[in-house]
């Protein structure tokens, strides 16, 4: 990838990041969230997770903001006055979001192994055409062999072959969701207290 | 700035540049403005009227008896009178607006339809060697291995349009409105997500342009009559893709907001739903954008299970006439490449009409008897069918 | 060019402008719109690092599984925060977190 795609897209997400704290209207923090993780989903597809990335768009974007935007919209929810900003909390929360990129920054700095480039750790279809992971699942074999990467294909290898267990706890974790969120947005009959 | 122009690869930004000014800007835009014309014909011979049929060149503006219609059809012409009176209307924008996002719902709706054609196979291969240009150019602008995932991740950001829309305009109907469109086009994208997983069980591919390949060569999923195609598994598992087929087609009505499912826009509950205060040139972008989301729409499902461009018994027809229609990588002439992109226009069209026969056809639903419909039976019945498949492609494996 | 460190300082920045969003604001939704930010940031570290370990020829793909993992996670989460975000505002009719001080001693 050209670096200045890397540049424009790390701009776009960490720009519309900022975007999200600092906007008055909740309606725009929604939005730049949104607009910041399709940009964080061009850098996973930078680093070849073409699924990761997509799903990253479908997920966070097309169903996870639409949800907050929703219940922003539905709650009717104002912006918020700049007067009754808390000082110390904005104090407090610039001086840690300066120290922890600093102390990322120099991490970082002296982390020699993260050095490289992509071409240095180049993928190699033909390399890894011949795994015997990959001999198994011919469809991915003859994509490997044909010089493009098969990435959902590798990733439903992956998730099925080693994190079965994995994937049915998050099912149930899904079902489990979406039964407590019916249970909780039930409206209660007047006499109760809610919480 | 060297190093930078060196990281491009231009010949390939060239041609993908070509791609999309052709498919956006001469294909889907003239189609979008052509299928509201389509609508209106046709809608008028189901109601046995004759619909738009005067507008033509305008000579009898210039002192002429009459006006000159195109190919001696009347009304070619309305589209662009059509757009003409867009443009020159009042745009008026309510006082009480949230006047950024109310500009913005507009541009919303209309960009992501068109994004989804990046990884549309509108074509096999065209060869330019003639030209003297060597290698044969897929006609595909973005070749991506998530293909189908890709266009659902784009299309889902549709919602934002018209939540927004329905938001900004700061008024009850079009809030309403905006609610209801998003909550159909978020349940309903489950139902659509989840039926064509048979499809995909059944092409063992997420790239759109092998699936077509494979159907070119094998049959259409819901045509398989050639190739192996032919074989009992194929055959057997007809009866998964007719069913997810029908799941498909359905929630793809209610995905593009059209009738039967078009609540968003119910006239006599909601004014004109989302985009009741949108005027001009911005109320039109919604409704060329509903267009443009059914053509990439009907693009997925001829992609799918109509065999995306491939010539119906390609092979058969390649083998009695002497001539190639059917595929073969890197080796297909000129006009079948030609001929390809004609096809899978020409289904696309066929689709269109299919939605605008439904429209006149069937009266709208309640929004609770779609919102049960989408929950209570499709999706189980989408589910039901992946399993289906799995057990059919267990008992009698494909080749 | 693009190393991992670049890759690796994007995603604590992410991170450390989701912490600052955590700390500052008081509207309980943005609060909870930054978390989404941290757990992506995550991600993104993540999936650096699994694209920068090739092994075969391939990224590891195990890092891009917990990815997925944690996609499906945090969505969950979002259904479930939300509904109790919608509970909370019908009893105080507010969503700012300095106004809900009830369990305070």
């Amino acid at each position: 990838m050209p670096s200045f795609l890397f540049y424009l897209f790390a701009a776009i997400t960490l720009g519309f990041g900022l975007n999200v704290i600092l906007a008055r209207n909740p309606v725009t923090s929604a939005l730049s969230l949104a607009v910041s993780f399709v940009g964080l989903a061009a850098l996973f597809i930078s680093l070849d997770a073409y699924f990761i990335g997509i799903i990253q768009i479908l997920v966070y974007t097309g169903a996870v903001m639409v949800l907050f935007l929703f219940i922003i919209m539905l709650l009717d929810i104002q912006k918020e006055e700049a007067k009754r900003a808390n000082t110390a909390a904005v104090i407090g929360g610039v001086v840690l979001a300066v120290v922890l990129t600093l102390q990322v920054a120099a991490v970082l700095g002296v982390f020699k192994e993260g050095a490289v480039t992509t071409e240095q750790r180049a993928l190699s279809m033909e390399v890894a055409s011949k795994r015997e992971d990959v001999a198994q699942v011919k469809t991915i074999q003859k994509d490997l062999a044909a010089g493009t990467l098969p990435d959902a294909k590798l990733m439903g290898m992956t998730l099925f072959e080693q994190y079965g267990f994995h994937l049915q706890a998050i099912g149930l974790l899904l079902l489990v969701g979406t039964v407590g969120v019916v249970v909780l947005s039930k409206r209660e009959s007047p006499g109760k207290p809610v919480v | 700035m060297q190093s930078l122009l060196a990281s491009f690869d231009l010949p390939l930004l060239i041609a993908s540049l070509i791609k999309i000014v052709f498919l956006v800007f001469l294909v889907i835009l003239p189609m979008v403005a052509y299928s509201v014309y389509a609508e209106r014909r046709v809608s008028a011979i189901i109601q046995d009227r004759v619909g738009p049929n005067r507008t033509g060149i305008p000579l009898t503006l210039l002192g002429f008896k009459k006006d000159i219609q195109i190919f001696g059809i009347g009304g070619l012409l309305q589209p662009m009178a059509d757009g003409l009176k867009f443009i020159l209307k009042e745009d008026f924008t309510p006082r009480s607006v949230n006047t950024f996002y109310y500009w913005l719902a507009p541009c919303l709706t209309m960009v992501p339809a068109l994004m989804t054609a990046a990884v549309m196979p509108f074509g096999s291969e065209l060869d330019l060697s003639w030209a003297g240009l060597g290698a044969p150019f897929k006609m595909v602008i973005a070749d991506l291995n998530v293909g189908p995932l890709y266009m659902f991740a784009i299309s889902s950001l549709g919602v934002y349009g018209i939540v927004l829309a329905g938001w900004a305009s700061n008024s009850k109907y079009p809030f309403l409105g905006g609610v209801r469109a998003s909550a159909q086009m978020i349940s309903y994208e489950i139902s659509l997500g989840l039926s064509i997983i048979p499809a995909i069980m059944i092409f063992g591919e997420l790239n759109l342009g092998k699936m077509s390949a494979y159907q070119d060569a094998n049959g259409w999923l819901l045509l398989p009559f050639w190739g192996e195609g032919l074989s009992l598994s194929r055959l057997v598992l007809l009866v998964p893709i007719v069913i997810s087929f029908v799941v498909f087609s359905i929630s793809l009505f209610a995905e593009t907001n059209r009738t039967p499912f078009d609540l968003p826009e119910c006239e006599t509950e909601l004014v004109a739903g989302y985009h009741t205060e949108y005027s001009s040139m911005k109320f039109a972008l919604f409704f060329l954008g509903e267009y443009a989301a059914m053509i990439i729409g009907s693009g997925l499902a001829v992609t799918l299970f109509f065999g995306g461009w491939s010539i119906p018994f390609g092979p058969w027809l390649s083998e009695w006439t002497g001539l190639q229609f059917h595929y073969e990588a890197g080796n297909t002439p000129f006009y079948t490449g030609l001929l390809h992109i004609g096809t899978f226009f020409a289904k696309i069209v066929g689709c269109i009409i299919f939605f605008v026969w439904v429209r006149w056809t069937l009266p709208r639903f309640r929004f609770d008897q779609l919102m049960k419909l989408g929950w209570l039976v499709f999706f189980e019945v989408a589910l039901l069918n992946v399993f289906l498949t799995a057990l059919l492609l267990w008992l009698v494996p494909l080749k | 060019m693009i190393t991992l460190n670049h890759y690796l300082f994007v995603s604590g920045a992410l991170f450390a402008l989701g912490l600052a969003g955590v700390v500052v604001r008081r509207n309980i939704i943005i609060i909870f719109m930054c978390l989404e930010m941290m757990l992506s940031a995550a991600n993104l570290a993540l999936v650096g690092f699994s694209r920068f370990r090739v092994t075969d020829g391939l990224p590891d793909y195990a890092a891009h599984s917990l990815v997925f993992f944690t996609i499906t996670v945090a969505a969950a989460e979002v259904a479930v925060g939300l509904a109790v975000i919608v509970a909370l505002y019908r009893t105080r009719q507010s969503v700012e977190v300095d106004t809900i001080t009830r369990m305070q001693g």
